[in-house]
């Protein structure tokens, strides 16, 4: 049974993908963010330009900080952003 | 007593210094960030993230507050658009000694620069836009408190 999870984006990543979030269906066998990404990235060419280099980007479940091999397990929302840069 | 505000207007800092100061100790220490009249810099823009500022905000403040005896934090931090020499943000502790207050207000700064999902971007002169990026300096003084 496929997944729904909220993806919410900021900062430059939401302007280069032109949208602030996307409600995604998580196919069955795909249950980390790095995962997810490789199945975005195969279905838009945007998704391939923006997260092209993980290493640029960071990643929140439910609000906390994760990384890149994280599995999302119960968590309704992802955030895809830059590093932060505040105070 | 630990107060987090994330604010579109702008704050009286010496208010919340002296607020904080009521809640007694000897000690009371504080950081204002502004925005730097850097070269062509117009004004800053900041973004951030409703559901989880406040939340990221309060962790590094109880982490503070665990670290050190505290009588009270004051986490203040500001959104949108903000001109040069406008106030960001404010942080401030209170506890009985001295030490306390001023490395628990620099942790304080130290981790916000790094886990508290802010982003700037500079408005120029000449109306180009740039998102700032990460410092390393920045990540080296979040880490710094590590060991």
């Amino acid at each position: 049974m496929s997944k729904q999870l909220n993806i919410v984006y900021f900062a430059w990543v939401k302007e280069r993908l032109g949208r602030d979030h996307d409600i995604v269906d998580c196919p069955d066998g795909i249950g980390t963010i790095g995962e997810l990404l490789e199945y975005l990235k195969d279905k838009e060419a945007v998704y391939r330009d923006v997260f092209s280099d993980t290493e640029r980007l960071r990643f929140a479940l439910d609000q906390d900080f994760v990384r890149l091999d994280a599995t999302f397990d119960a968590a309704k929302e992802l955030a895809i952003f830059p590093p932060v840069t505040g105070g | 007593m630990i107060k987090i505000r994330i604010l579109e207007d702008d704050f009286d800092a010496g208010s919340e210094i002296s607020q904080l100061a009521g809640l007694g100790g000897g000690a009371v220490a504080s950081f204002v960030g502004q925005v730097r009249g850097d070269g062509s810099l117009s004004a800053l823009e900041l973004e951030h993230y409703p559901a989880m500022t406040e939340k990221a905000l309060r962790k590094i403040a109880d982490s503070a507050d665990q670290k050190w005896d505290l009588h009270g934090v004051t986490v203040i931090h500001r959104i949108g658009r903000l001109q040069l020499g406008e106030q960001i943000v404010l942080a401030c502790t209170c506890s009985d000694h001295r030490q306390a207050a001023i490395e628990a207000c620099s942790y304080i700064m130290d981790q916000l620069k790094t886990v508290a999902p802010f982003w700037k971007k500079e408005i120029m002169q000449d109306g180009t836009e740039n998102w700032v990026e990460e410092r390393q300096s920045d990540i080296d003084a979040a880490s710094s408190w590590d060991h």
